[in-house]
């Protein structure tokens, strides 16, 4: 087996360059040093996430998130925004299921700045109603928008069906009619119940020293507090699908259908991770998309992409089949799909399938990291799914612990032909799917 | 902050320039090989070759058969891609730096050993097609299809680099191969490297791999560049959906002008920093540029961006806009038109464009922390200019002037001379 040399290990990031502190308040800081450019990356995440949405008002949270910048106490939308670009630095806030997240880049002479915005915006926004109108034309209109995107719409249904009636179900950014009854007071609210330091992380990686990043974080943030944040919910596991579900959702005027097709699949931190995450590689990544590449794009013809992702999160997982074909070749690619699927589940991998997707695995991750925003990614990710700061140098040897067998008894486990969410978006169907 | 480290500039006698730019940080090589050829070279009936042809150098030669490549590449733990301009064709790898000999041996061979088989040629096709189906999805692909045409008289800018529907369905094996032995040479292609490794001895290798390869003879192109339009052109577009866009289309100049750094400002002040970086460092937000307060500030629309490419001819500058339902396009134009008179009767402020080469300067930086950008750099520049364009990109705009700004204004962004293209939705059953 290939791998990485001794040297090439160690330039990934590990325990004796990665700072890791934590503020008195509860919020947890990484941050790496590179001084070969004279620019800072910043991203990190807290406990807002659309989770806390109520049906009714449903992009609550993701809302809230984007309207942090529109006006703080201190500064009005357009100060901070000048302020900002007029140093070509950059912040924004998004928000997803578990958690809201931001992330900013600057010259680092222009930290302080941007750890200052954040501050202001995380901690004093006041929602202008003037401002909160025109997010909400703009999320309409991205909304409008997503109703038309054949690769969105198959996504939302393929979430809805799969996890049913868990909060993984649902948008973060809400619905037309969920979106429209959110107010500037609801905003307000979101923002004072969970807004807050507890659970809150940021990463720092470019031209600074841990000292020096601790120092500013604790000056922007480290007197944060607040009393009434509260915590995650505990999060019920999803239920086992029981029998596959085809759904076609139909819009006019399209030339491609996306189809997607998946099972609910391990979590970050299950211990069949790695052997999922390499018999994904062999299924549909590797190369040119794998085995299912191979077949669909490269034998058959019949998609520009047609790959398989494993999408483990902190407390659930999905395993996915995606691909965009012409309209009639729709049923060709399931069946060609399932086909593969069942010789995945039928059959170990051989053993040179395996070694390839290793050797790939363990090659790769020193180009992850090239950018500031690659190691600030591998940081974050430390981080949410405690994987240890020793984790990418030991990450070799976890990859190279897998067998094959392992690989086929994670296949079996966790794909199911007969028990997936086939969906697909695109024109209308000329025949009738069956609709079980 | 260490020294900018030196671009090392050679030329083979059979033509092949190689740039090579060591870069010790990390234990990676990006790899690029660039072809001057693109969408600019073909001609009607046959457009999306250049395309085309990128997508067979992936399916085989002899030496590599087909289903060999992309393993070998993802079993080193590489990436590796290719792209296809107005312009130019470039592939690349980026590798653990180890493993760059296997780089080097694909591109030399796929320079001039690829099969292009009747049948991969036929599989292709469909893929191709697939591929264009799924851009014909996004309204966006189908309104900027019609306003580059129209843009466009005769010069081969005018049409999508993918290529038309129809030539894809006729265009044979034959006319492939020929765009490849005609186009892909060492007299034509500009290789360029960057990341941890030593110049001299990389120099010596490369010049052992390609010093066999023949020039290659680079035919002639006629093509006549086009000026101002001379006149104002509409064209609308009705689809399904909800959401209505505009696209207006100037003539810009070509990027060896010195009128198209100025551009860069004015596009920097009217729709937000654009970024030359084509892996990471990320953009930087437009919300205090002109038309973002004027447009997205008021309502009005609810997206808007700015666009300047840097082609060998001149092309086009673009501004779209996404505009709120609750409004007309009528009244998105009417203040794209006023500010744009402004710019044009009024001096900007000196301030203003400092702002705009301190964002530049930002940019520059985010994107130097990736090895596989720098490496992109040392190639792009060359394939419409020199390199030296590139080294000297933040020293011409700081060049730039308030009165510069007002006269390429005037000169570029007249009322009478552009295409205006709207996406409307279709009214009645099935609109929605």
């Amino acid at each position: 087996m290939k791998g990485l040399q001794n040297g090439d290990i160690k330039s990934l990031p590990g325990p004796d360059d990665i700072g890791r502190s934590e503020l008195p308040n509860g919020i947890t800081l990484l941050s790496r040093s590179n001084f070969n450019s004279p620019s800072v990356v910043m991203s990190g995440y807290f406990n807002a996430g659309s989770i806390f949405d109520t049906n009714e008002k449903l992009g609550l949270g993701y809302y809230t998130a984007v309207s942090v910048m529109r006006g703080t106490q201190d500064h009005t939308f357009h100060q901070i925004y000048d302020r900002l670009e007029s140093v070509g630095a950059g912040l924004g806030f998004s928000a997803s299921t578990l958690t809201g997240a931001f992330s900013g880049r600057s010259l680092c002479e222009d930290l302080p700045l941007i750890l200052a915005t954040l501050s202001e915006c995380l901690r004093n926004p006041v929602f202008p109603p003037q401002e909160v109108e025109r997010l909400r034309a703009q999320f309409m209109t991205g909304l409008a928008i997503r109703a038309q995107d054949t690769s969105a719409m198959a996504a939302l249904k393929f979430d809805e069906l799969i996890f049913r009636d868990h909060p993984f179900a649902r948008p973060e950014d809400g619905y037309p009619e969920t979106i429209s009854t959110i107010s500037p007071q609801d905003l307000m609210d979101f923002h004072k119940k969970h807004y807050g330091p507890r659970g809150m992380v940021i990463v720092l990686v470019g031209a600074i020293s841990h000292p020096e990043a601790v120092d500013l974080a604790q000056t922007a943030l480290g007197d944060w507090q607040n009393q009434d944040q509260e915590a995650l919910p505990s999060i019920s596991p999803v239920k086992p699908l029981e029998e596959e579900i085809r759904e076609h959702i139909p819009l006019p005027g399209k030339s491609q259908t996306d189809l997607i097709m998946g099972v609910l699949g391990p979590r970050r931190a299950s211990p069949d991770y790695f052997a999922a995450s390499l018999g994904n590689s062999v299924l549909g990544q590797f190369g040119m998309m794998g085995r299912i590449g191979d077949v669909v794009r490269e034998q058959a013809g019949l998609a520009y992409h047609a790959s398989t992702s494993l999408n483990a999160g902190v407390e659930i997982g999905t395993w996915e089949v995606t691909a965009g074909v012409n309209p009639k070749n729709l049923d060709r690619a399931i069946d060609l799909i399932y086909a593969e699927l069942n010789r995945f589940i039928g059959e170990p991998v051989t053993e040179e399938e395996l070694a390839d997707s290793k050797s790939n695995y363990i090659g790769r991750l020193p180009l992850s990291m090239e950018s500031n925003a690659g190691v600030a990614g591998a940081l974050i990710n430390l981080e949410r799914f405690q994987l240890g700061l020793d984790y990418y140098r030991r990450y070799p040897s976890l990859v190279n612990a897998v067998s094959v067998e392992q690989v086929l008894e994670t296949a079996r486990t966790y794909l199911h032909p007969e028990k997936m969410i086939v969906v697909s978006s695109g024109p209308p169907l000329i025949k009738k799917r069956v609709k079980k | 902050m260490p020294e900018p480290s030196t671009v090392h500039k050679h030329k083979l006698a059979n033509g092949l320039n190689i740039h090579l730019k060591e870069i010790h940080t990390a234990p990676i090589i990006s790899h690029w090989v660039w072809y001057r050829v693109g969408s600019r070279n073909e001609v009607p009936g046959k457009t999306g070759l250049s395309h085309w042809v990128e997508h067979m150098q992936f399916k085989g030669t002899p030496g590599f058969p087909a289903s060999t490549l992309d393993k070998a590449i993802s079993r080193e733990g590489g990436v590796w891609n290719a792209f296809t301009y107005l312009d130019w064709t470039t592939y690349f790898e980026t590798m653990p730096a180890d493993k760059i000999e296997l780089g080097l041996r694909l591109e030399v061979d796929r320079m001039n050993n690829s099969l292009f088989s009747a049948e991969e040629v036929e599989a292709e096709r469909t893929v191709i097609i697939s591929e264009r189906e799924g851009s014909e999805n996004e309204p966006l692909f189908k309104l900027s299809e019609a306003v580059q045409a129209a843009s466009f008289n005769s010069h081969p800018y005018r049409n999508e680099i993918i290529g038309d529907l129809a030539d894809l369905r006729s265009i044979t094996r034959d006319d492939l191969y020929g765009y490849y032995r005609q186009n892909y040479s060492p007299s034509n292609a500009l290789l360029c490297m960057a990341g941890d490794f030593n110049a001299a001895e990389m120099l010596h290798r490369i010049e052992d791999l390609y010093s066999a390869i023949p020039s290659g003879e680079i035919p002639p192109l006629d093509v006549q560049e086009e000026q101002h339009l001379g006149e104002e052109r509409r064209i609308s577009i009705k689809g399904h959906g909800e959401t209505t866009y505009l696209l207006l289309a100037y003539r810009a100049p070509r990027a060896s002008s010195a009128d198209f750094f100025t551009f860069s400002v004015l596009d920097s002040l009217l729709c937000g920093p654009s970024s030359l970086n084509m892996f990471g460092g990320g953009g930087i937000s437009n919300k205090t540029s002109i038309l973002y307060q004027k447009l997205v500030d008021t309502g009005l629309a609810t997206g808007i961006s700015g666009g300047l490419q840097a082609t060998v001819d001149p092309y086009l500058y673009e501004i779209t806009a996404t505009i709120n339902p609750n409004h007309s396009l009528e009244e998105i134009l009417a203040v794209i038109d006023t500010e744009i008179e402004k710019l044009q009767s009024h001096k900007v402020r000196e301030e203003d464009i400092h702002r705009a080469i301190k964002q530049a300067r930002a940019l520059f930086a985010y994107g130097s922390e990736n090895i596989t950008n720098q490496a992109f750099w040392l190639g792009y520049a060359e394939m419409f200019a020199t390199y030296d364009w590139f080294e000297k990109y933040l020293e011409n705009l700081e060049k730039t002037t308030p009165a510069d700004i007002q006269k390429l204004a005037e000169r570029y962004l007249a009322r009478g001379s552009r295409v205006i293209g709207s996406y409307l939705p279709r009214k009645g059953k099935g609109a929605k």
